[in-house]
């Protein structure tokens, strides 16, 4: 069961929210005039939970985002942290509820990862940020938390981007809070770096019982990461459950509807469709048949398992055969495939 | 790989050549001047068994003012222009380059040419008000434009262009001066022409007395907010993220540069460049953007350059003084062409 946001039960046994918010609605004021992007919102992030918000562009991610982190003020309703309500307190106390790595730029040339990581410490220490012996503990723990305990004394500029970020979830670590808030942490990374990122996450949630919240474009690494993801629609709605649950309702291709994609349930990834050129038939299952229906997919033609179609491809001891209403093609590989399918057949107009 | 922070010299090294530098500099600038006295009479002076009263007499009334004045603007001046590099997130920004040095002319100009601008008023502003008057002109003047060109920077991201949006404050507020001085004195307009020139040797004891503790309380506030800087220098988000409360840290540190800044150029008049260019020295020198190491660093290092654009206008050998702003001109603006043209390449020179 998916658990609608606005409509949300407290399950029974669970220890009490990290993030709270009720009837939260956020948005703009322009010009006297309010543009509401989410209503009325009850969530709850447990503690040693780690949230995905997942949504299309312009569907109010950063807002919520930026309302919950204390950026930006609510339209109405209330946010509450440890339960505490966040609307009552200073920014130094708000400080020690909730860590920000956000995606803003920073542009300093000499300052090194230490200096970068000890403004974690800031909400603790005093009018000259003089650290103590604890605070260079927690500042060491949270180096080695996300595998930098020898970078020290590296300037920040000089690191990578995947280097970068994990030195700023080693400064929201070392900030010491029960929520850590990041603002898409995986954009501008490459593969590897962005599971490390999503792995250091998930396991920082589950050794210290943070409650992580992130936003991202990454479907597949949300899926595989999180333990609840929330789906958040244009429309202002937000849907929250965990990954399986949400693919299931069939919630992923109600949000990201389009002509050009399709989410397919079966990979948990989206598929781009193509114009459809006609039908080719495979009917075995072995690597190689997998990838060449990749490939006839991609070249826009509709593969199905019908043994006997009239037009169709199998592979057997290095040689893909095409077998046609009117001929057989022996090819060496995929591109022959293709270009005979381009070429050579004609495809029943009923087929298309 | 030249990745690690490999530090050749350590800072307190660097602390002990400086504050060495300091004193011979010092003592250098006492020595030299239109009359020439030798280092080792310095002593005899301040012992008071001077060989000759005439020096005793320079050494007292023109000589020590003039280089105490050196060391209070040099590090004012300077911590002045690293205040404001962190507050716009901009290498270029300076008292200078962005109009803060004019807005305090205008406060200046304004001051000096009031008898004729207040018509029906009979006094006379500067005879009433003194050397404290000055000062609040001038820092008003140079509040005025900071807070008016960090207004209007808060739309533009692009640092250089923030540098023409200072240029700009800069000729409005020249050209308000320009048209004060078409309904003054010329004798009043051409006080105000020597001190455009920019000097350290007009500067009495009794303008010391009210320069130096001003100066040195705002030094020692910036010091109080290097931890609120070092916050800034990651971007507002984050600093509001770490409980730094941005929009107030912001007015105190215009407050305090303005003060810093007012104050100095009421005195010295407008001295350029050396607020731009003393803190990426210091920066070069000290190998760190962390406010705690970088504003002591560019005391020193302001109160150096200062020292030494003071002996350099004496034109040592000469009976000649060259205006003080064309030797701190010729120091500072190569060092803006430098950080433009690095820039260029690589993000972020501070």
């Amino acid at each position: 069961m998916t658990r609608k946001a606005t409509t949300q039960q407290q399950p029974t046994g669970l220890p009490a929210p990290i993030l709270r918010t009720s009837g939260l609605t956020v948005g703009y004021k322009t010009k006297g005039k309010l543009l509401e992007l989410e209503r009325d919102l009850n969530i709850e992030i447990h503690p040693g939970e780690l949230v995905c918000l997942i949504g299309p562009n312009g569907c109010g991610k950063s807002t919520l985002m930026r309302t919950i982190a204390g950026l930006q003020k609510p339209l109405h309703g209330d946010t509450f942290i440890s339960e505490v309500d966040v609307k009552k307190i200073k920014p130094h106390q708000y400080a020690k509820l909730l860590s920000l790595v956000l995606t803003d730029k920073i542009n300093v040339g000499a300052m090194t990862v230490m200096d970068i990581v000890a403004v974690g410490r800031y909400p603790y220490t005093n009018y000259f940020a003089k650290l103590n012996p604890e605070d260079h503990d927690i500042i060491r723990h949270s180096l080695e938390s996300v595998h930098l305990q020898d970078y020290k004394d590296r300037f920040f500029s000089e690191l990578s981007d995947g280097e970068k970020q994990r030195v700023l979830i080693a400064k929201a670590l070392a900030q010491d809070t029960p929520l850590i808030m990041l603002d898409e942490p995986t954009a501008h990374l490459d593969l590897p770096n962005r599971v490390e990122i999503m792995n250091i996450l998930k396991q920082l949630a589950k050794e210290t019982n943070k409650a992580i919240f992130l936003s991202t474009h990454e479907l597949d690494l949300a899926l595989q990461t999180s333990d609840t993801i929330w789906l958040m629609h244009r429309e202002g709605s937000l849907i929250s459950g965990t990954p399986e649950d949400l693919v299931l309702s069939g919630m992923f291709e109600q949000v990201f509807y389009s002509n050009a994609f399709q989410f397919d349930r079966f990979s948990g990834s989206f598929k781009v469709l193509h114009e459809q050129k006609g039908k080719v038939s495979i009917s075995t299952n072995d690597l190689h048949s997998i990838w060449t229906r990749r490939a006839l997919e991609r070249d826009g033609y509709q593969v199905i398992d019908t043994p006997d179609y009239a037009i169709r491809v199998a592979y057997d001891k290095d040689q893909w055969r095409l077998t046609t209403p009117d001929s057989t093609y022996e090819c060496k590989d995929i591109a022959e495939v293709l270009y005979h399918l381009r070429f050579k057949v004609n495809f029943p107009e009923e087929a298309k | 790989m030249t990745a690690y922070n490999s530090r050749i010299l350590k800072p307190w090294m660097v602390v002990l050549a400086g504050l060495v530098l300091i004193l011979f500099l010092f003592l250098l600038d006492l020595a030299l001047g239109s009359v020439r006295i030798a280092p080792e009479e310095i002593l005899n002076i301040i012992s008071g068994n001077a060989s000759k009263k005439s020096w005793e007499y320079i050494f007292f009334n023109f000589r020590l003012p003039k280089a105490l004045t050196a060391i209070l603007t040099g590090a004012g001046i300077s911590v002045a222009g690293l205040q404001m590099q962190t507050l716009f997130k901009n290498p270029l920004a300076g008292p200078s380059v962005l109009g803060i040095s004019h807005g305090a002319s205008l406060g200046v100009a304004v001051f000096v040419m009031s008898s004729t601008i207040l018509y029906g008023v009979d006094t006379n502003l500067q005879e009433t008000m003194g050397s404290w008057g000055l000062v609040l002109f001038a820092i008003a003047g140079s509040f005025l434009v900071l807070a008016s060109v960090l207004a209007a920077s808060a739309r533009i991201s692009d640092s250089v262009t923030v540098l023409i949006v200072g240029l700009m404050f800069g000729f409005i507020t020249g050209a308000v001066v320009n048209i004060l001085q078409y309904f003054s004195d010329p004798e009043l307009i051409q006080n105000f022409l020597v001190w455009t020139f920019g000097s350290l040797s007009g500067v009495a004891w009794s303008q010391i007395k009210v320069m130096g503790p001003i100066i040195l309380a705002m030094l020692l506030l910036s010091l109080l907010y290097s931890k609120q800087m070092n916050a800034l220098l990651l971007g507002e988000n984050y600093a509001t993220g770490v409980g730094v409360n941005v929009a107030s840290t912001r007015i105190k540190l215009i407050l305090i540069t303005s003060v810093m800044a007012g104050t100095i150029t009421a005195f010295t008049g407008p001295i350029a460049f050396i607020g731009v260019a003393v803190p990426h020295l210091a920066r070069l020198l000290f190998r760190t953007s962390n406010h705690k190491v970088l504003i002591p660093g560019t005391i020193m290092c302001g109160i150096v350059i200062m020292l030494i654009c003071d002996i350099v206008s004496q034109l040592p050998g000469s009976q000649t003084t060259l205006p003080l702003n064309s030797i701190t001109a010729l120091f500072g603006a190569p060092v803006i062409l430098a950080i433009i043209i690095k820039n260029r390449k690589m993000k972020g020179a501070f």
